[in-house]
């Protein structure tokens, strides 16, 4: 792989994560345009939705906190979203020790998230 | 949330972008104005600083397509230390007294502004360590940067690798036992113990904080912690603010940069002492 390829490889990259943080911000921001439209959060004071299925119910349902949720959960996912990138990123320069380095940082990230999920 | 809405989006805006020259996350400055200012409880001002630590690091990333500031073999390298730290600390909780802990991190911080002092009075300046040992040769650690300020490219290399491993396990321990993001422990471990210098330090923490953060981000989702009316505001805030500071740190002059970072560790140092003995603030 040339010079060339690599930078093409380095600017993909870069415009994929800028998509992915994108995406989570114009969800939130949605989220707190439907607040302002509505006039209210779609739940009681003090309350929304905590877990998937409510939040996905509280999306379809047009609830604001629901919206602002799921962007929050984007935003969250574009560190890991990084770590896999860089993992290609590895793999096309031919660098077998990061590549299993890299990986190793996705295994304990995923380990630690799904740990969140159950805790 | 209207007004208050308002008002969270512009403290995002100013913690986001010094967050990104620095490469600290600004829990430490967010936690505080959350709970002090708005009365906010401290349990939903954690939750949204771990969230304004990921919209600091993410903003930081997309400023640019192509990121030469950071060094992706150090970020990875020692995200393994980190990430484990901070599964240990979050299983550990309880099991060390936070009190000696504060007081333990914060001295450490205080140790590290006189360091940071003495690297700036001295008549060297910021000088650029360039022999390679064979753990950096090994690990293939050595990289360069352009720096702007100074119209060049900077070859770089750094030493002390275990020493640097451990300090950033050490930093993963104390944000998992605490909930504190540890970026200036990143810093201060890439900058004071490794020598690398100060521009890829902060870029690299910049983004080993939002992969660290993503860990324990899901404990406090689903938990409850998480408030949507206070974190996506900041989040937001934070994004806009950390794409204009990443873009300001790369022409600043790294010596102050420095200037900048030295009066915060050793407020937050004194603050971590204070919180020991038991005055939060």
């Amino acid at each position: 792989m040339n010079k060339n390829e690599m930078r093409d490889v380095e600017l993909i990259i870069g415009k994929i994560l800028r998509i992915g943080v994108v995406v989570s911000a114009i969800v939130i921001v949605l989220g707190m345009i439907l607040y302002l439209v509505n006039g209210g959060s779609g739940y009681a004071d003090g309350q929304w939705p905590k877990r998937f299925g409510l939040m996905f119910q509280g999306i379809v349902q047009g609830k604001s906190y629901a919206v602002i949720m799921l962007g929050i959960f984007l935003l969250i996912l574009t560190p890991v979203l990084r770590v896999v990138v860089s993992i290609y990123a590895f793999m096309v320069e031919k660098d077998r020790l990061y590549v299993y380095i890299t990986t190793a940082v996705l295994v304990i990230l995923i380990f630690a998230m799904v740990f969140g999920y159950n805790a | 949330m209207d007004t208050s809405m308002l008002l969270i989006i512009v403290i995002g805006l100013a913690a986001g972008c010094l967050g990104a020259i620095l490469g600290i996350g600004g829990g430490m400055i967010i936690t505080p104005i959350l709970t002090v200012m708005m009365g906010l409880d401290i349990k939903y001002a954690i939750g949204a600083s771990i969230i304004s630590v990921i919209a600091m690091s993410s903003g930081a990333t997309i400023a640019y397509l192509k990121d030469d500031m950071l060094n992706l073999r150090v970020a990875m390298f020692l995200e393994i230390a980190t990430t484990v730290g901070a599964i240990m600390g979050a299983l550990l909780v309880g099991l060390f007294s936070s009190t000696f802990l504060y007081i333990l991190f914060g001295f450490f911080l205080l140790y590290s502004t006189y360091n940071m002092i003495r690297k700036l009075m001295s008549k060297k300046g910021e000088s650029v360590y360039t022999e390679q040992d064979t753990t950096v040769k090994k690990l293939r650690l050595a990289d360069s940067y352009y720096d702007k300020s100074e119209k060049k490219k900077i070859d770089y290399s750094m030493k002390n690798i275990p020493g640097g491993f451990v300090m950033m396990w050490a930093a993963g321990l104390a944000s998992g036992l605490l909930g504190i993001g540890s970026g200036a422990f990143k810093v201060i471990a890439m900058d004071t113990i490794m020598k690398m210098p100060l521009k890829p330090s902060s870029a690299t923490s910049n983004l080993m904080m939002g992969v660290t953060a993503a860990a324990s981000a899901t404990v406090y989702f689903f938990n409850g912690s998480i408030r949507p009316d206070i974190a996506g505001p900041l989040a937001i805030g934070v994004l806009v603010g950390a794409t204009v500071g990443a873009r300001l740190m790369q022409v600043l002059k790294p010596r102050l940069i420095r200037m900048i970072f030295v009066p915060i560790i050793f407020l937050m140092g004194l603050q971590m002492v204070l919180k020991g003995f038991g005055v939060s603030f």
